[in-house]
């Protein structure tokens, strides 16, 4: 571990920190644009956080300390998830600290404390949320783990940068299996990241918001927090999913050049996949909350295709 | 003097604690003498026999002979590095259940409390000769011992009925399994005569016969266990003990269990056969999922553990199957990453089960309410419970940097290598089955929010809550402890490994601990690094970091000013308890996704019910399916049989007589 790769693992984080609220702020732009809306600035949500910390906090009577203490966890969480999964270089510090297995349980970690967070004040809303998001959740997360363990199968391993490196390197040959995995993680990022299918980032209908239920008692820093964490989960997941299934473009090992090429590239990605994602959500409905086990069981039933295909036809090419 | 080996160490444990037990009877309505000296005394023995075992393993085994028994049939006692990990699991996890107890028995509750004290340390007497025994005799002796005590120790509150009939099934299945045991044992020695685990081990069978030991051997120790379909005694008899007998027959004495399979496939039998694997494997996904769809939906909050039990045992015979299939194929470095995955995942459930039963325990103390219906609210009376707690529900919900995760995380790798297996289809078969363990993994998460929110958050769903208190001085050190062992399984997996790894590779005759040991402590990386690691410690400072650097920041850069205030709530006026979700309303998504799974009566309200009303009510299917229908089969069976009895002495001489003729016309040389 060097010094310079620890600072270009702070520098990764920065960025990342950087760069989520940016990315919300592009995908609702692009948003407003197919809908033919005239659309927020780019910047917006900076200003929105910027607006909820100089906010008072307006607590709840009945909230306790882990109401308090929740959004720094969930903060938490997503900052070392941003940290571990490869977005500028394979080789910084912090990546071998969880593989794909540990990251998935980084995000179920943050699920668990934002649930808990919204039964804590005990209002109808609330629960509802957090049930559905369990609901969500434990739909979505095996659907992941089998996307995982397919590219984790072709490369021989589930840490994130050994997978990143070896799908990097190969022949440029569509795996079908990959396919599927794509696929199903595409469905599952939708759902994990509140989208439109399963859940409508912008609204506040009451019956049909999850990821908005739950924070619904949130005021000022803490849901500035919440908000910030949602950004960096979304550029998280579209990180992983360009590492998994693009990684062209990261560098490896800790050159000045390739890490600064790097930068480019990843943004480049993100706004064509930014752009691609509102595409998609502009084009659905919102579905009921019971058809959504049926979106995240095809989102499953992909994932384990890509798995079958995997070890049926391509184990033995 | 001569230095005192450790076998004798866990011998003189083993007096003591029964020595404890009967000085209960010494005065058994003397509370002060009995809770607060002889239970934190058990305590310390159960310390002593958990430090005896960390400084044995690694060690070759020691044997001793107690001369008591049948004539011409002593005790064989040994100790080998299987065993010292099963009594590090039961001394360290009796230490922290034995320190609550001093604080958790009240007087007027149930049995006279001597009784209670002899009974509890006869059970952990009893576990520690199970684990020590090494003739058929001896652990036969052992395994009854720790079933009567448990079953009294289930039946304390014995005056009411329902607690009655869950101790009678207790009982009835555990003789069951027992008898199942028996005749496995039986095949083991092969008509030789010879009862002793080593004779057992010299003796070759045919696939035959140990296959039929083994399904035998599973079926015995499954009883035990909990494991599909002879898990129904486990959701009525944990809800019926006091708490801390549901912490110890849940985190240790099903791990008993476990230990006997074990020894049965791993060490008695020799060389498994892969398609034994299949079968564990089967019936431990089926009772993985089935433990914990069952345990999402409960009601009672100690039943919901006692299903998230059954779903652990799952998870542990999965972990069991793998290994059962890699070493029949002697792939034993991968047999010995599932076998480490289970016997992790051994500690780590003893650890966070124990400590959830006993807050619940706490809770039930406070509030002396069991039913999730009536609780709520509980993180503001009982703060140190609630956060405790908190612990208990990440590691059980398999979730990092806790111990639950690491043996997720070890049975996963374990999975990955599965399409290595020359099987034509297993090794596609066997990787799928990763797919329903993360699912189980997930729903456990489901299962656990359900638990700790309903119960310590939001609003109270009762007036009298407003009462309750949080727990006394020596159940807050019991949880602590327990806390502390969970969080210590989470973030030091390696140098857990390597002590529990001398009972691998006794078992396997391979290990990891050399490969995890090449990278520093803190790193988990039992291939490669490259292959995968896992850095809880880091992962923990890194979150953390996060969290105080945030906040600081936050504080710094702008301020840290906070009001109270009414909840938005969209500015709905109602905001009472009733507002929030039920225990059955939060499980309703899965009862409605998993409909097929449930047998279930629900009442629905209509517009023109005068008292409308909802209700539902869940049931096993397999009660009715399958035991109901037994329990007819014997009961018409004995009455067929009743009619022999007529009760006229006469009828009985013609009896004696009919069958002194037939012997007579057979036994004719």
């Amino acid at each position: 571990m060097s010094f310079s790769g620890l600072l270009w693992q702070l520098f990764a984080i920065v960025l990342a920190l950087a760069l989520a609220p940016l990315l919300t702020g592009w995908v609702n732009q692009c948003r407003a644009w197919m809908q033919n809306r005239s659309a927020p600035p780019l910047l917006q949500p900076y200003y929105m956080l910027h607006k909820l910390f100089l906010k008072d906090v307006v607590l709840a009577h009945g909230a306790s300390h882990l109401f308090r203490f929740a959004p720094f966890v969930v903060f938490g969480c997503m900052v070392l998830a941003c940290a571990i999964i490869p977005t500028l270089s394979t080789d910084l510090p912090l990546a071998p600290a969880a593989d794909t297995i540990a990251l998935v349980g980084v995000f179920g970690l943050a699920r668990i404390f934002i649930s808990l967070a919204a039964m804590d004040i005990g209002t109808s809303f609330g629960s509802l949320g957090g049930r559905r998001e369990m609901l969500v959740g434990f739909l979505a997360e095996p659907a992941l783990l089998m996307v995982i363990f397919t590219t984790a199968m072709i490369s021989q391993s589930t840490s994130v940068a050994t997978i990143v490196e070896t799908l990097a390197h190969r022949d440029f040959i569509i795996y079908p299996s990959m396919a599927f995995a794509g696929i199903a993680f595409t469905f599952v990022s939708f759902a994990e990241n509140a989208r439109v299918p399963v859940d409508n980032p912008a609204t506040h209908l009451e019956l049909t918001m999850i990821h908005e239920a739950m924070i619904l008692e949130y005021s000022g820093r803490h849901l500035a927090l919440i908000e910030w964490a949602a950004g960096l989960k979304l550029y998280a997941y579209s990180c992983l999913g360009l590492a998994l299934f693009f990684p062209w473009g990261i560098a490896e090992g800790d050159s000045m050049f390739g890490l600064l090429l790097a930068i480019p590239v990843l943004v480049a990605k993100l706004a064509i996949g930014g752009a691609l994602l509102a595409g998609i959500e502009s084009v659905n409905a919102k579905v009921r909350i019971f058809r959504a086990p049926e979106f995240l069981g095809t989102a499953f039933l992909f994932a384990v295709l890509g798995l079958l295909v995997r070890l049926l036809l391509e184990t033995r090419v | 003097m001569p230095a005192l080996l450790p076998i004798d160490v866990l011998l003189i444990a083993a007096c003591a604690w029964l020595a404890l037990g009967f000085a209960g009877l010494a005065a058994p309505r003397n509370l002060f003498f009995i809770s607060k000296i002889l239970f934190p005394l058990g305590a310390a023995v159960g310390v002593l026999c958990g430090l005896t075992s960390l400084r044995f393993l690694g060690e070759s085994a020691q044997v001793a002979v107690l001369a008591i028994g049948l004539p011409d049939l002593p005790f064989h006692l040994r100790l080998d590095n299987l065993t010292a990990v099963f009594v590090l699991l039961l001394g360290f996890a009796s230490a922290g259940i034995s320190v609550f107890a001093a604080g958790y028995f009240r007087k007027g509750e149930g049995a006279a409390p001597g009784l209670m004290c002899l009974q509890y340390h006869l059970f952990l007497a009893s576990m520690l000769l199970v684990l020590l025994a090494d003739d058929a005799y001896a652990f036969m002796v052992a395994w009854e011992c720790m079933a009567l005590s448990s079953f009294f120790l289930v039946t304390t509150d014995h005056r009411h009925a329902e607690i009655r009939r869950a101790g009678y099934l207790y009982l009835l299945i555990a003789h069951i399994g027992a008898i199942s045991i028996l005749l496995s044992f039986g095949v083991m020695t092969a008509g030789s005569g010879d009862y002793s685990f080593a004779g057992m081990r010299a003796q070759a069978l045919s696939p035959f016969w140990a296959s039929a030991a083994f399904l035998l051997a599973l079926a015995g120790f499954g009883a035990k266990a909990g494991l599909l379909p002879v898990h129904v005694w486990l959701p009525e008899a944990h809800p019926a003990a006091p708490s801390p007998v549901s912490a110890m027959m849940s985190g240790v004495m099903l791990k008993t269990a476990i230990y006997g399979l074990l020894r049965v496939s791993f060490d008695l039998l020799g060389t498994p056969l892969w398609w034994w694997g299949v079968v564990a494997m089967s019936i431990g996904l089926a009772t993985a999922v089935f433990g914990v769809l069952y345990s999402t939906v409960q009601s009672d909050m100690k039943r919901l553990l006692a299903y998230s039990s059954i779903e652990n045992i799952g998870l542990l015979a999965v972990a069991l199957g793998l290994t059962l299939i890699f070493h029949a194929y002697r792939m034993e470095a991968l047999a010995a990453l599932a076998m480490t995955a289970l016997l992790y995942h051994c500690l780590a459930h003893a650890g966070f089960k124990s400590l959830l039963f006993l807050c619940t325990g706490s809770v039930l103390h406070a509030t002396r309410e069991r039913s999730l219906g009536k609780l709520g609210g509980l993180i503001h009376r009982m703060p140190w419970v609630a956060w405790l707690a908190l612990a208990g529900v990440i590691a059980s919900a398999g979730l990092p940097p806790l111990s639950g995760f690491v043996s997720e995380w070890l049975l996963l790798q374990a999975f990955l290598f599965s399409p290595g297996l020359p099987h034509p289809w297993l090794n596609m078969v066997v990787p799928v089955a990763a797919a329903v363990v993360a699912l189980v993994a997930a729903l456990a998460g489901f299962a656990m929010v359900k638990f700790y929110g309903i119960i310590f958050l939001g609003q109270m769903r009762e007036e009298a809550l407003k009462d309750a208190h949080d727990a006394g001085p020596w159940e807050k050190a019991g949880l602590v402890w327990l806390a502390g062992l969970t969080l210590a399984l989470g973030v030091l997996p390696s140098a857990v490994i390597g002590y529990i790894d001398a009972a691998t590779r006794q078992l396997l005759g391979a290990g990891l601990a050399d490969k995890v040991r090449e990278h520093g402590w803190w790193m988990l990386a039992p291939i490669s690094p490259e292959r995968a690691s896992y850095e809880p410690l880091i992962f923990l400072a890194t979150i953390a970091a996060a969290v105080l650097l945030g906040r600081q920041l936050v504080h710094r850069l702008y301020h840290g000013r906070l009001r109270r205030s009414a909840a938005w709530d969209c500015g709905y006026v109602f905001q009472g308890p009733r507002a929030q979700d039920t225990a059955e309303g939060f499980s309703q998504p899965i009862r409605r996704i998993f409909e097929p799974m449930f047998r279930m009566e629900r009442h629905f309200p209509t517009i023109r019910d005068e008292r409308p009303y909802y209700s539902v009510k869940v049931e096993d299917h397999l009660w009715h399916w399958l035991y109901l229908p037994l329990a007819r089969l014997a009961n018409g069976v004995s009455a067929l049989i009743t009619r022999l009895q007529g009760g006229r002495i006469a009828i009985y001489l013609l009896y004696s007589f009919l069958t002194l003729i037939v012997l007579l016309l057979v036994a004719r040389p």
